[in-house]
């Protein structure tokens, strides 16, 4: 790791431990009514993990998301962040929202670093800490264009960048490859595994494409249409270091009909165990 | 059949001289018209004096007519500057607060219902016959569309990117810095164009009300001699000076906003 270290600076840091116990989350409508988006979900990241999380569209993953980064408060359960009840959590973990967020009146280096100049890093070190890793995520010629100018894949490796330069203990990456067509998505699943295997932090992932958690996660939760619980949980226990080579393998092929069955609602994960896995949590 | 075919690429400057020739057209039939119509009714010259002579007299003139615009363009851009500045502290307060907004908004647009011209007269009562009452018709006259540009622009901050921002930890002030105002620029520029086009006009009507100088002087001077050439040739400057002043705000806007995508721009490397 110590090539890493010195490549990541500061922006390294070991993973933190995520835990939701119990999370639910009503919203009211208009006409007065509770709408419940989450009905008790229970979710654990180890540091340094990979999970990710998916599940129909409107089940209330990106909820998930919102309460974890700070952005709403959960109705009922509790949010853990290294074993300790965290209710402030703004600026705690770094999220990477679905489309990229990228400003579009900041150049691609100036939308890489804003999360270090807000968090008050003088902007000639912010940009020092950034330089090298623009290098590494392809952006190298591309520092001084305006977002405008970037392609689909290009735009979310600076979001990923901006992401990453934040240099916190956990990522939570909100479909960052769901815009993007199949080859595209291919490369930057596996660059991210690279970048994840270097900085070292707690990443939860959503998306909505099975192979893609199964490629990319230590653990998948898979949730059940609205109100949103967790359906199943799948440990993918696929070796390390992964390349897109292992999609080819029956183990690969086996999780994801797994996964498929689990998002249709029909296999009880704990009494039904595909071939080739291992570790469910109930 | 027709097939649509992609225009050829132009260069900038061909392609502006594309765009100026369909209004250069119209502007020259208008004039042919105004000259044609004045020499078949055999107009005087006190009633339609001819283009060729508006310009003449307009030049012989200069003496007097430079300073007259001179005066009037000083208070139309101080009354624009003026207009920015009401304009930004009242719809940042709106932006930033609820209160402010339910209690100001309503009255701001009330403002505008109240006639501007009848107020001129109260305005020099108050202020005099110096630039300042001037200043302040201008003032009055085009911050309406300045700060309702603003107001919107300020609104229109994307969800996502404030959201994004607020998980990194930004404060209000920075949430306001880094994405509201970025954002209202646009807009900004969009209600100041329109506010640069009301400028000379209310300028000019607070001169008539009472003044020492400036184009409506001018004009109301001319108008009292007979003399329908220099009006003519007065209303034909404030024209000019108007879209110099529009011209000036197009290249800030270009200048302030180097990021956008230009138009012409297809597709991504």
């Amino acid at each position: 790791m110590a090539p890493a270290r010195e490549r990541y600076g500061d922006a390294m840091s070991a993973g933190a431990r995520l835990e939701l116990r119990d999370l639910r989350k009503r919203f009211s409508q208009a006409d007065g009514s509770a709408l419940t988006v989450l009905d008790g979900v229970d979710l654990t990241a180890e540091p340094g993990e990979f999970v990710a999380v998916i599940g129909p569209s409107g089940c209330g993953k990106s909820t998930i998301f919102h309460i974890l980064a700070g952005l709403e408060d959960a109705s009922d359960g509790a949010v853990l962040i290294d074993g300790v009840q965290t209710p402030k959590r703004l600026g705690v973990c770094a999220f990477m929202p679905q489309r990229d967020g990228l400003l579009p009146w900041r150049r691609v280096i100036d939308n890489a670093t804003i999360g270090l100049e807000l968090a008050g890093v003088p902007r000639a070190q912010a940009r020092e800490r950034a330089l090298p890793l623009l290098e590494r995520f392809g952006l190298g010629e591309f520092a001084r264009a305006w977002p405008w100018q970037l392609s689909g894949g290009m735009r979310q490796r600076a979001a990923f960048l901006r992401t990453v330069l934040m240099g916190k203990p956990a990522m939570l990456l909100d479909e960052p490859f769901g815009a993007l067509d199949g080859i595209t998505r291919g490369d930057l699943q596996q660059w991210l595994l690279d970048v994840w295997d270097e900085v070292g932090s707690t990443v939860v992932l959503i998306t909505h494409d099975v192979p893609e958690a199964v490629f990319l996660a230590d653990r998948v939760y898979v949730m059940s249409p609205r109100p949103g619980r967790i359906a199943a949980v799948v440990e993918i226990d696929l070796p390390r270091p992964r390349t897109l080579a292992i999609e080819e393998s029956p183990q690969f092929a086996a999780y994801e009909s797994r996964l498929r069955a689990a998002l249709r609602g029909r296999t009880d994960p704990v009494d039904e165990p595909a071939a080739g896995t291992a570790g469910e949590r109930p | 059949m027709s097939v649509i075919a992609a225009p050829p690429p132009r260069r900038r400057w061909s392609r502006r001289l594309a765009n100026a020739w369909p209004p250069a057209l119209v502007l020259a039939v208008v004039v042919g018209l105004w000259a044609g119509v004045g020499a078949l009714v055999h107009a005087a010259s006190d009633v339609l004096p001819g283009p060729d002579l508006v310009v003449r007299s307009t030049w012989q003139d200069r003496s007097n007519l430079w300073p007259a615009a001179w005066t009037t363009t000083r208070e139309a851009i101080f009354g624009i500057l003026a207009a920015i500045v009401v304009a930004v502290v009242l719809a940042v307060a709106i932006d930033s607060s609820r209160t402010v907004r339910r209690s100001i908004y309503p009255l701001m647009v009330a403002s505008q219902t109240l006639p501007i011209i009848a107020l001129a007269p109260l305005v020099v009562i108050w202020f005099g016959f110096g630039p300042l009452p001037k200043i302040a018709l201008v003032a009055l006259f085009t911050f309406f569309a300045i700060a309702v540009g603003l107001v919107q622009g300020l609104a229109s901050a994307d969800v996502d990117a404030t959201n994004l921002l607020r998980t990194m930890g930004a404060s209000r002030l920075q949430l306001l810095l880094r994405v509201r105002v970025p954002s209202a620029i646009p807009q900004f520029f969009t209600g100041l164009k329109v506010a640069v086009t009301y400028s000379f006009v209310s300028a000019i009507v607070a001169e008539f009300v009472g003044a020492q100088q400036g184009l409506g002087v001018y004009m109301t001077t001319a108008k009292n001699a007979f003399r329908t050439d220099l009006v003519f040739g007065a209303v034909l400057v404030t024209a000019i000076l108007t879209l110099l002043l529009f011209a000036i705000v197009t290249v800030l806007e270009r200048l302030a906003l180097p990021w956008r995508r230009p138009a012409s721009a297809t597709g991504t490397p």
